[in-house]
């Protein structure tokens, strides 16, 4: 399996070559080497994926973590090391089909999104960078190389979101999530020392393995403020996990990473950055289910909360790439939510395994919504809902495809999200019943604004647009992979997940419970109905409940201040409190102190400065002058 | 006496050097400065004679007094248009060289003297007596220890480039 | 015989007039005159000390003869580029030329 290198290391290349020679070549061969380069890369994931499932992962019934390769890196002390390496276990091989999937689909869709925009080979360049940077992080065969590409993603998605870097707003945007990831990252990394401190190891086999019995061992009976060190260690994870995956309250740069281009989106929503927290968690779940249950509880709350609240948000916007920047949110904190309600083994490990398949069938329909989305954008040159309305007939491929990921989002049958929130429904019930109640709720919700969004897009009121601004449809490269992935939509959900993701990496049966999804159904139903009502034919109705609910809409609207919370915490806490004193210190201290000897070097040399006059017999004459005082001093002293 | 009557030329070519050195570099007028180095020259070649270097007193005769001098006038000559015009002297250089040059020379003559009354070196004769031109040209030709064939060469190669660089600096542009 | 020390006594005088001609004068040809004044007080030291010290061999008298040649080299230079600095500022004198680069 040391092919599974090369997954890694083609986007690599790609992305020196681009980056590199990319401002020499035209903008479609270097568009062409991108989707190619990434091309052989979902090929060789597939390849590895068969394999790794049908023929080599499974010994006695279990499959089996295997690293093909493994290097040292950088050597700390006897025990502690930083390995680079490949791993694979049944969820970074799906992982690995995601990414190249989803990847590749924004390439090709890419090719005609980006048509003639400047800088189309920088962007081709980065986006092998971000494909590379994620697929680099989920074969990680040990937390600190994890956090050397979680880093990289969070660089490359950086550059990305802030591509159009002559807009204001982009660059604010970027910065925005760059620095709110970061900051989360920093609990990551403390929380990877605290963890390496006291197990010595940083390999995922070993904190994981065995029940996560080295990690119980080494922090045993020792605690911090209450809790014990282990729970803060996973904590601080789960911290960096937040960040990167927009939990609430670390969710705000999401929303403005809609800056990038909208294939961009689609590659950050779906399969790339904001899955990597759900990830992470994945990776060491054992750690969290056995060492630290209290966390894992926590990641719960937060999940339920953030689903619920993002889903009440997504209701009321109107840009459209917001609404799915939102419901995105609320997907991944569904994925964490299923993560927290999981158990070990068998069929407790459920939760788990609902986790994973939502996060693989999520990727596929969110990319679809995202281009789809593109698309209609490319369309009316416009991301706001009310310059759109009866685009169906215009553009049939777009409304179809955006009409299967919707049904598929809002968990209709026979659409792949049915069946994975089905799983994280039944997870739950089983689980924690509050939980499930938030997530029944919000599953009502989530269809209801993604339909309000179908509705306002392609249906409403009759507009006219002039003639030489009508719609149509996208052309070829823009269709294939809407064709692509709403296929994909429609099929994932047969996958028999359970029998290649587990907790423990043993197979198990699931089976549908009709109640549950009885009940999942009529939520997602009844969502769609509603919005249909509202929404199908336009109109004043949505505007008159808007304006009953006043304040509530509009606190909505605003997102529920929470923007204005961080600034307020940044601008008028930190900024004052903490950033001014500091900005004084280097200003007049360290500053001063540098001034200071620069000023005294100046005093200095000025006053050795009438040595230097140029006149060489006032030269001779110092020199005769020093050599005669040595003389004395060698004569008498 | 021979000894005595040594000691009388000694002292008047000393006093000849002396004088004629003050005078050069006191002089208003350079013309007069440069015919005081020629004095000083030739003292100097004196006392190399009185050294018994007989080969040196010629090479300081012919180089000194015979070339360099003449490159001086040439430069006089060549700078100084109007004749030779007295340069009045700047009295605060004139402070600063002599104390400079009575304090370089006390130091240096209490050096002296503390030896001449410490440790006076006994007046040997040995050696006394003239270098032969064949043991020169002997050590200037050869190669082995204490012959002098590479420096011999590399002041050639530098007078050379002197003569190259002197034309260069000096040519009009 | 002469006793050494005279002749370093003479030999010293010629060396601090020297200096102090090269420190007071303003025409730079005089403060050439000067620097030979220097180089004549060391050579006849290097002569002096080769004779009184060292009388069978000879190296202090080849310094001398050394000196005697790259003294004249000196001089042909400096001789140069005090003629070119005369075509340039039309005086030798050595104030106007006190300008620290360019």
């Amino acid at each position: 399996m040391e092919f599974t290198l090369l997954i890694v290391a083609v986007p690599l290349l790609m992305f020196f070559v681009l980056g590199l020679a990319g401002g020499k070549m035209s903008h479609r061969a270097a568009g062409v080497a991108g989707t190619l380069g990434m091309a052989v890369a979902a090929v060789l994931s597939y390849a590895a994926a068969f394999r790794y499932f049908f023929a080599e992962g499974k010994v006695d019934g279990v499959f089996q973590e295997i690293i093909p390769i493994s290097v040292e890196w950088l050597r700390f002390s006897d025990k502690l090391h930083i390995d680079l390496g490949v791993l694979l276990d049944p969820i970074s091989v799906m992982m690995l089909v995601v990414i190249t999937t989803v990847s590749l689909m924004v390439h090709v869709y890419s090719l005609a999104y980006m048509h003639g925009e400047k800088g189309f080979q920088r962007y081709y360049a980065l986006l092998s960078l971000f494909s590379f940077s994620m697929l680099g992080l989920v074969v990680a065969t040990n937390i600190f190389q994890m956090y050397i590409f979680w880093e990289l993603v969070g660089v490359s998605s950086y550059s990305l979101i802030g591509f159009y870097y002559t807009k204001p707003s982009a660059v604010s945007a970027s910065k925005k999530a760059f620095i709110v990831t970061r900051f989360a990252d920093l609990g990551f990394l403390v929380g990877i020392l605290l963890l390496s401190y006291y197990t010595g190891t940083f390999d995922f086999g070993l904190l994981t393995g065995d029940k996560a019995s080295l990690v119980l061992e080494s922090t045993a009976g020792l605690s911090f403020m209450g809790v014990s060190v282990a729970s803060w260690a996973m904590a601080l994870v789960f911290a960096g996990g937040a960040g990167k995956s927009a939990m609430f309250p670390l969710h705000i740069w999401l929303p403005d990473a809609m800056e990038g281009p909208t294939p961009v989106s689609a590659l950050i929503h779906a399969a790339t950055m904001v899955v990597a927290g759900v990830y992470l968690v994945a990776r060491l779940f054992p750690v969290y289910y056995f060492a630290a249950p209290d966390v894992l509880a926590m990641v719960g709350y937060v999940g339920a909360f953030t689903a619920l609240f993002a889903a009440v948000i997504a209701v009321t916007q109107t840009d459209i790439k917001r609404v799915l920047a939102f419901s995105t949110i609320s997907q991944i904190a569904y994925m964490m939510v299923a993560l927290s309600v999981s158990g070990y083994g068998g069929h407790d490990g459920l939760g788990y395994m609902a986790s994973m398949f939502h996060l693989f069938t999520h990727a596929f329909f969110k990319a679809l919504l995202f281009l789809g989305a593109g698309s209609v954008i490319h369309a009316v040159h416009s991301n706001e809902m009310g310059d759109m309305g009866s685009l169906r007939k215009h553009m049939p491929i777009t409304h179809i495809t955006f009409l299967i990921a919707c049904l598929s989002i809002a968990g209709i049958v026979p659409f792949s999200g049915f069946f994975s929130k089905d799983e994280i429904l039944a997870a739950a019930f089983h689980h924690n019943q509050l939980l499930f109640a938030v997530l029944w709720v919000v599953a009502g919700l989530t269809a209801f604004y993604m339909f309000r969004l179908y509705f306002n897009i392609f249906w409403g009121k009759a507009k006219t647009y002039d003639g030489r601004h009508a719609p149509h449809e996208s052309p070829l490269a823009m269709s294939i992979p809407l064709l692509f992935l709403a296929l994909l939509t429609c099929a994932t959900g047969f996958i028999p997940f359970s029998q290649f993701v587990s907790g423990d990496g043993a197979p198990f049966a699931t089976h549908t419970e009709g109640n549950i999804a009885l009940a999942g159904t009529l939520a997602a139903l009844a969502g769609i109905l509603a919005a249909t009502r509202l929404y199908r034919k336009g109109g004043e109705r949505p505007a008159k409940i808007a304006a009953s609910l006043g304040g509530l809409y509009r606190a909505t609207l605003r997102k529920f201040y929470l923007d204005e919370v961080w600034l307020f915490i940044t601008k008028k806490v930190i900024f004052r409190y903490f950033s001014d004193p500091i900005a004084w210190f280097d200003k007049h201290v360290i500053d001063g102190s540098m001034n200071g000897i620069g000023w005294a070097t100046q005093q200095l040399s000025s006053s050795v400065k009438v040595f230097q006059n140029g006149k060489v017999q006032f030269y001779a004459f110092v020199f005769v002058a020093g050599t005669f005082v040595i003389a004395i001093w060698a004569l008498f002293l | 006496m021979e000894l005595s009557s040594n000691l009388l030329i000694f002292y008047l070519l000393a006093a000849f050097i002396v004088a004629s050195a003050i005078l050069a570099v006191a002089s208003k007028r350079i013309m007069r400065a440069a015919t005081y180095l020629l004095f000083v020259l030739v003292g100097t070649a004196g006392l190399y004679l009185m050294l018994n270097y007989h080969f040196l007193a010629a090479v300081q005769l012919s180089v000194y007094a015979g070339g360099i001098l003449i490159l001086f006038l040439f430069a006089i000559f060549l700078t100084n248009p109007k004749g030779d015009a007295a340069e009045p002297h700047d009295r605060r250089r004139v402070v600063m060289g002599i104390a400079a040059s009575l304090c370089g020379a006390a130091v240096a003559g209490f050096i002296i003297l503390k030896q001449f009354f410490l440790y006076p070196i006994p007046d040997t004769a040995i050696g006394d007596h003239e270098v032969s031109m064949k043991v020169i040209g002997t050590a200037l030709m050869g190669t082995g220890k204490f012959q002098y064939l590479l420096p011999f060469e590399a002041l050639s190669v530098l007078l050379l480039a002197c003569i190259i660089g002197g034309i260069l600096i000096a040519r009009k542009s | 015989m002469i006793p050494m020390n005279h002749y370093l006594v003479v030999s010293t005088i010629l060396f601090f007039v020297g200096i102090y001609g090269f420190i007071a004068r303003k025409n730079m040809l005089a403060v050439l005159i000067s620097i030979e004044l220097v180089l004549n007080a060391v050579e006849i030291n290097f002569s002096v000390f080769n004779r009184y010290l060292y009388p069978e061999r000879l190296e202090g008298m080849f310094f001398s003869l050394f000196g005697i040649a790259i003294s004249a080299a000196e001089t042909a230079v400096a001789i140069a580029i005090i003629i070119n600095v005369y075509r340039n500022v039309q005086n030798i004198d050595i104030r106007s030329i006190d300008k620290l680069k360019g």
